[in-house]
């Protein structure tokens, strides 16, 4: 049909239109259009929660839009499955791969393609592939043996063997180092110059404006604009991804603070693990009553802090400081004796064991400081009144404290944990992703409790992507960016502009970003 | 139709109960049918195995006497299981506990009063401790598997018993028998006690199991030995190291195995010889799973193995079973407990129409 269009090369590719899907409390997509032409690199642009990722398991077949028509070549299409959307020409790499450790590339690469080829011809065609977009890639190698880059090369041919017309990247690079950022944009080019359409997922506004000639930019579920990004600055695009009407939120003025209270004095820590971040050099301070928030794009040090502060990694003695005492090598049980409560980013596994009962859950981190413990007993039903108080207080939809952590929903568990630590009522306390994937009425009790904590004289640090969150509940706010701290904003000073381009590490610590511009320059 | 597993909200603390009877029932269900296949009579021998023990009230000291070191060990190695901490060498600690009670024999033999045992019992459970030392000391050191570590130490001491019934500890008056000396009456435990066949072990292993609940249930320890377990990072988070949980839970299961080891050697063979290991601290790896883990459960479960053994060698000579039966059947219960296991995190439908439904979907 589309051939006898008169506007042949108008066609698009991919179009939404109306785009709508709701989940239980949060309305993912709210009405979004999307328009990727043929051999075009398209951005997807949008904070964390931003409804990126649900808009592309719609196109990809792994969810069903409530409404709203999805075209695809001009015609519409019902995509019921990924193996559908395969059949039409459509390949995705995820952000995380699922690949078999200990089999060969070869391997990994035959059993994720829906048709049986035999492996001649298969290794035939890989290294066809592999010549035509100048990848690197050993099909007889061990996938433990490879690099994340080689990982995702991996995925990358797997898609590309099936000739695709669209290639779906979701935040490709937030695993890669800069060099493999540079290989990764060479093959997206030649794979563009071949027609191919490609739509790029990412918040970092340097990598879209190195790669990307459209963007359609998403806020809180809905569809924002569509623009150039080279005749945009990354100004312009923050602004549109985080809201310019956002300065208009307004912290209760006239708030007094009482004395530091909470403080990092010099931290440094080296990098653990390969994707590690070191932290360098960080200092901040919390007075008695304030909210301080950390600003960053996920994966600049954020969780390396929090373990740091939160007592499971051990920093040097004084580098913490609560109430004027040096605690940095403490560990978590004798740091929250002292009156320093955490609340890591996740949930299940980390914050909360899924198969214990909340009563045990809420012994994890409040046994001392509450009194259930004595003489290496655990007065259960202390345990057992503490999981109800919190229940009832944060109105956690739970049966009772016999209820598994693992069976509340998201949202629930996370007014639990938090509830949990702050009945304890801590001198200070530091908190990761507060409302992470939480409905917004969760999430308006959580910051309402976080206030009412603050007013009462804690201290309190929140670590946080969603900016929003940020500006509506702190105080003063620090970006962080490759394990550093930018400066100390006073938030209604900071500009939108300002900290857009501290997370996009466009400015702040200089030598990293300069390896990073320079990897990026290096890939035109 | 489709049959489809679906996952529980909640685990299932009634399949949980429920699954260590599925898996005795199968074993003897598929028990049968195999030995019936290979010419014996199937149903018979399930009968002895499982029934004869029970039933015929002359077995029951031997029953008695075989469930003792099993209940014992497999409660040590439940607590390092709950941590996920995978001691698989309670054959060697038993073993070492048992040569640290003979080492004391071996000093006391000119000896008289009632402290000797129990200092025979203390110096079996530190060489059972000893024993599993090493394992722990190179897991968290140097991230050694502690499953390789510890079954290679059962090897080690198998030569060390070797090494000292047929050299240093041989009984001099022992015709040149690799075996120690006999222990006196002051290093020996009575079979049994308060006029009933039951052994002091017996009496022993179900008081340790009720202290084993409650400090598992009940503990601060045991609430940090099972969150290492469950989550490593939210143990953190608690403030439990899991490097103290691989130190106290190996050195808790090489005690008990140590104590279950010089309890049979003080109780039942009264001297060490070359025939001593018995395979009680491999076979307490099934006791611990058949017994969910549970301290109450492995008492039962301890008893139902010991059954097992005595059974089989009862069907060894009334149906002429080999001699390997017994082994079959218990390898043939731990399968069936653990593969049962699906049950307790989800649960089985049955879809009439399935087929429809799953277009309708699609």
């Amino acid at each position: 049909m589309a051939s006898l269009d008169e506007a042949v090369g108008e066609t698009p590719r991919l179009e939404l239109r109306g785009v709508t899907k709701r989940f239980p409390g949060v309305l993912a997509n709210d009405n979004v259009n999307l328009i990727v032409r043929p051999g075009e690199i398209h951005a997807l642009l949008g904070e964390n929660g931003a409804g990126k990722s649900t808009l592309v398991k719609m196109i990809y077949g792994i969810l069903a839009p409530d409404s709203g028509d999805i075209l695809w070549d001009g015609a519409p299409v019902r995509i019921a499955n990924p193996r559908a959307a395969r059949r039409l020409g459509i390949g995705m790499v995820f952000q995380h791969f699922s690949l078999f450790e200990a089999l060969t590339v070869l391997e990994n690469i035959a059993l994720g393609l829906d048709a049986k080829i035999p492996q001649k011809k298969l290794e035939a065609e890989i290294l066809r592939v592999l010549d035509l977009y100048g990848l690197k890639l050993d099909p007889k190698r061990i996938v433990t043996t490879l690099s994340v880059g080689e990982r995702q090369r991996i995925e990358i041919v797997r898609a590309l063997l099936l000739n695709p017309k669209l290639l779906i990247m979701d935040e490709p690079t937030s695993v890669l180092t800069p060099q493999e950022v540079g290989q990764l944009f060479e093959t997206l080019r030649k794979l563009k110059a071949q027609g191919c359409s490609i739509l790029y997922i990412s918040h970092k506004l340097h990598e879209i404006v190195a790669l990307c000639e459209t963007a359609t930019i998403l806020r809180g579920g809905k569809f924002v604009a569509e623009c150039n990004p080279r005749e945009e600055t990354s100004k312009s695009m923050a602004e549109l991804m985080i809201g310019s009407n956002l300065k208009e939120i307004a912290r209760g003025a006239g708030r007094t603070f009482g004395p530091i209270k909470f403080e990092a004095m010099r931290l440094s820590l080296p990098k653990r693990g390969d994707f590690g971040v070191a932290l360098k050099d960080i200092s901040f301070s919390v007075r008695a009553g304030e909210i301080l928030g950390v600003a960053g794009v996920a994966g600049n040090g954020q969780n390396e802090l929090m373990e740091a502060l939160s007592g499971e990694v051990a920093a040097p003695d004084d580098s913490i400081v609560l109430e004027a005492k040096p605690i940095g090598h403490l560990g978590p049980t004798a740091r929250r004796a002292r009156g320093l409560c955490a609340v890591p980013e996740e949930r299940n596994g980390h914050a909360a064991v899924a198969d214990f009962t909340l009563a045990l859950n809420g012994a994890l981190t409040a046994r001392r400081r509450m009194g259930f413990v004595s003489g290496g007993l655990i007065n259960m039903g202390r345990a057992k009144g503490y999981a109800s108080r919190v229940i009832g207080a944060y109105s956690v939809k739970a049966l009772g404290h016999q209820s598994t952590a693992g069976s509340l929903s998201g949202g629930n568990l996370q007014k639990f944990i938090m509830g949990r630590e702050i009945m304890q009522e801590p001198a200070a306390i530091a908190v990761s992703q507060p409302t992470w994937g939480v409905d917004a009425g969760a999430s308006a009790a959580i910051r309402q409790a976080l206030v009412d904590l603050a007013g009462r004289g804690c201290a309190i640090l929140v670590i946080s992507q969603d900016l929003d969150e940020l500006l509506e509940l702190c105080d003063s706010l620090v970006v962080m960016n490759l394990g550093s701290l930018s400066r100390v904003m006073k938030v209604g000073e900071a500009t939108i502009e300002e900290i857009g381009l501290l997370m996009g590490g466009v400015h702040g610590d200089p030598e990293a970003t300069v390896e990073m511009t320079e990897a990026l320059q290096h890939a035109h | 139709m489709r049959i489809r597993l679906e996952k529980r909200r909640e685990n299932s603390r009634l399949m949980l109960a429920l699954t260590p009877i599925f898996a005795v029932a199968l074993t003897m269900i598929v028990g049968a049918i195999i030995f019936q296949a290979l010419g014996y009579e199937g149903p018979r021998a399930v009968a002895e195995i499982f029934f004869t023990p029970v039933l015929a009230s002359y077995k029951w000291p031997d029953v008695a006497a075989k469930a003792a070191p099993l209940i014992l060990i497999a409660l040590g190695l439940t607590l390092g299981n709950q941590a996920k901490v995978w001691n698989i060498g309670a054959e060697g600690q038993y073993l070492l506990g048992a040569l640290g009670g003979a080492g004391v024999a071996l000093v006391t033999k000119d000896m008289h009063g009632i402290w000797i045992v129990p200092l025979m019992i203390a110096a079996g459970m530190a060489a059972g401790a000893a024993w599993a030392a090493p394992v722990a000391w190179l897991k968290n050191r140097y991230g050694v598997n502690e499953i390789l570590s510890s079954l290679m130490l059962v090897y080690v001491a198998q030569q060390v018993l070797n090494y000292l019934v047929t050299g240093p500890w041989k009984d001099p008056n022992g015709q040149n028998f690799p075996q120690t000396a006999p222990f006196t009456p002051d290093q020996r435990l009575p079979a049994d006690l308060f006029g009933l066949p039951f052994p002091p072990g017996l009496y022993i292993a179900f008081a340790l199991a009720l202290v084993f609940w409650l400090v598992m249930a009940r503990t601060e320890f045991g609430l940090g030995v099972r969150i290492v377990g469950e989550a490593p990072k939210a143990a953190r988070y608690a403030g439990y190291r899991a490097s103290d949980a691989v130190w106290s839970t190996l050195l808790i299961s090489g005690a008990m195995a140590g104590l279950a080891g010089v309890l049979e050697a003080t109780t039942q063979s009264g001297q060490l010889n070359l025939g001593f290991p018995s395979g009680y601290g491999f076979t307490a790896i099934i006791v611990s799973f058949l017994g969910r883990l549970h301290p109450i459960g492995i008492a039962l479960a301890g008893v139902v193995l010991a059954i097992s053994y005595v059974g089989g060698q009862v069907a060894q000579t009334t149906v002429h079973v080999p001699s390997a039966t017994a082994g079959i059947f218990q390898a043939m219960m731990l399968f069936f407990i653990l593969a049962s296991d699906v049950l307790v995190r989800r649960r089985l439908r049955i879809e009439w129409g399935g087929a429809k439904a799953a277009a309708a979907r699609a």
